[in-house]
């Protein structure tokens, strides 16, 4: 019965803290298009999407351990999927292509996570980097993807119920709804799975997979159902990203952008859902910082110079990330290393 | 009272040209400390290995609660009702005391679809690990990270992480290693109490405390079973005593 009691408690001041922040970034989110422009309104949900990729991969690196280094590929399916499978002439239907989008990302996760999974560490980052390639050549070179110059989306699906159209996709702001409540719903989702007994046995296969084994978890199925969750996250990702652009082309799937997401989640937080969240508006942003020209002149075609010296930079003085900043100002202020000894007094 | 839970027959285990476990035969049974014994390298952590399926044996069966278990995965072993400890200290440095016994407990009650279900409030579980806190002595610590014990705590919290996952047979590498001698005689304290509902193999190098608990003694050499008995009849085995024991 004490057992009981000892989980029900009210949430700890730092949890406190942090769902107080997510909160806040949710209501910012939904309060901007209020005040932005149309190019905001675009970047925004541009890095929205990317946000719910960088979750997606989240799962698998940051609770589970397993760095993924082709994710870009069931991103990319997601998005290939929509072009692929929408009627030329017409609007497809958004119930029968979203799923089909997340199934096709799935499919191909389950397939990359089966025999990928049977390898460890350095060699699994190399086996899920071959099977993205392999996924990008298909594309690249031949008819299936269109090429080098990718494929137009010449309608874009519609979200309908018995003829009547409830949501226009092509209006930016009613979009930019979508994508945000897209991205509510994949961190709500796997906040609570993070909870779940599924989500603490990732966590513990991330810690310790041979005392996991030797308690009694089969660790395999359970990487596998994380590899393919987060595949269908991915694709969920890559649906709104083709459906944004009403565009599509090989560089979805390529390693640069599995790269730049493993990035991501690394500025701004392993092992933190938030941390994704973080991430991904601080690469976008420092991405379009250094590519301005009005900043920059016309040195801003050097971007990745700057960006990559910033990351570097980043990651060198915050090694938790960017989710840390408020920990490091803490123990700067009371002069003390450990984050867990200053200000837990009112707690205890 | 003879009621065997684990028995192995002739298991073998080739590395290549070595041989590092040689047709060694074993019974465990309930009520029983079962001590194995030997040089470092006599292949006592390699019988644990095999018995609990981390390693394939390369010949000989296992039979878990009268079940030919030789071709189970570890996992479903430990399902079985077999639990381990290891030699290296091996739990979740990073969780509290008690979430590394809940998440144990938690093997018993898998239930991996139920995403919406918080893990921390399950009844079933929680209750387990904090019965299994309580038995090894770590109720104060509880809410400690356990990479923050002790090293005898983080023993006693290995032992607790096993006793969580209820199991019926106990394979335990050497769990007094580096332990101080209080310490020791709380854990041996602790092997007796639960004697009585278990099967205990436990391999261990400190001979004072293997005399102590030990209802049969196995004596390991080169990977081969030298003696096998009643404590008082290894002992007095002048074989055993030109091999190891030496003066004891």
């Amino acid at each position: 019965m004490s057992a009981g009691a000892r989980s029900s408690g009210l949430l700890a001041p730092a949890e406190r803290g942090k769902a107080l922040f997510v909160v806040l970034a949710f209501a910012a989110l939904a309060l901007y298009p209020l005040a932005a422009g149309q190019f905001g309104i675009d970047l925004v949900t541009k890095i929205m999407i990317y946000a719910i990729f960088a979750l997606s991969l989240e799962l698998l690196v940051g609770t589970t351990g397993l760095v993924c280094f082709g994710h870009a590929a069931l991103f990319g399916i997601g998005a290939y999927a929509v072009v692929k499978l929408s009627p030329e002439y017409e609007a497809g239907s958004v119930w029968w292509l979203l799923p089909a989008s997340i199934g096709a990302a799935s499919l191909y996760a389950l397939f990359m996570g089966s025999l990928s999974l049977r390898t460890r560490g350095a060699y699994f980052i190399m086996v899920t980097l071959a099977f993205a390639q392999m996924a990008y050549y298909v594309v690249h070179d031949t008819p299936l993807g269109g090429g080098t110059d990718g494929i137009y989306l010449n309608v874009k699906p519609v979200v309908a119920v018995g003829g009547r159209t409830l949501l226009d996709l092509d209006d930016p702001k009613t979009f930019y709804g979508v994508t945000l409540a897209c991205l509510a719903l994949v961190f709500v989702f796997l906040a609570v799975l993070l909870r779940s007994r599924f989500g603490r046995a990732l966590a513990g296969i991330k810690v310790n997979e041979q005392r996991m084994r030797a308690t009694g978890f089969e660790t395999y199925p359970y990487k596998l159902a994380a590899f393919v969750v987060s595949g269908a996250l991915a694709g969920l990702a890559g649906f709104l990203f083709a459906v944004k652009d009403a565009y599509v082309n090989p560089e979805l799937l390529s390693w640069h952008l599995s790269g730049s997401v493993l990035i991501m989640i690394i500025l701004g937080g392993l092992g933190h859902l938030r941390g994704a969240l973080i991430g991904a508006f601080a690469f976008a942003l420092l991405q379009e910082f250094f590519k301005s020209e009005a900043i920059w002149g016309a040195f801003a075609k050097h971007w990745h110079l700057g960006l990559g010296l910033t990351i570097i930079a980043c990651v060198a003085l915050l090694p938790r990330g960017l989710v840390d900043v408020p920990g490091q100002w803490r123990a700067r202020l009371t002069g003390r290393g450990a984050p867990g000894g200053a200000g837990s007094g009112a707690g205890a | 009272m003879s009621e065997v839970l684990l028995r192995a027959c002739d298991v073998t285990r080739r590395w290549g040209g070595l041989v590092a476990v040689d047709r060694v035969s074993l019974e465990l049974q309930r009520g029983q400390v079962h001590a194995v014994i030997g040089t470092n390298g006599a292949g006592k952590s390699t019988l644990i290995n095999i018995l609990s399926g981390e390693i394939a044996p390369s010949a000989g069966t296992v039979e878990l609660l009268g079940r030919d278990v030789s071709a189970w995965s570890q996992p479903r072993r430990a399902q079985a009702g077999l639990g381990r400890s290891y030699q290296r200290t091996t739990i979740y440095p990073e969780f509290s005391v008690f979430e590394n016994c809940r998440l144990a407990a938690q093997a018993r009650l898998q239930r991996p679809w139920a995403w919406w279900e918080r893990a921390d409030r399950c009844v079933a579980g929680n209750d387990a690990a904090l019965a299994a806190v309580r038995r090894t002595g770590l109720f104060d610590v509880l809410d400690r990270t356990a990479g923050l014990l002790s090293h005898g705590q983080k023993r006693q919290l290995e032992i607790a992480m096993c006793l969580a996952t209820a199991p019926q047979v106990l394979l335990l590498d050497e769990p007094l290693a580096g332990m101080g001698a209080e310490e020791t005689d709380r854990m041996l304290e602790l092997l007796a109490e639960l004697k009585a509902g278990h099967a205990i193999l436990l391999v261990e190098h400190d001979m004072d405390a293997v005399f102590r608990i030990a209802d049969r003694i196995t004596v390991m050499v080169n990977g081969s079973v030298l003696a096998s008995g009643e404590p008082q009849a290894v002992r007095a085995n002048p074989e055993v005593q030109a091999a190891y024991l030496g003066g004891h």
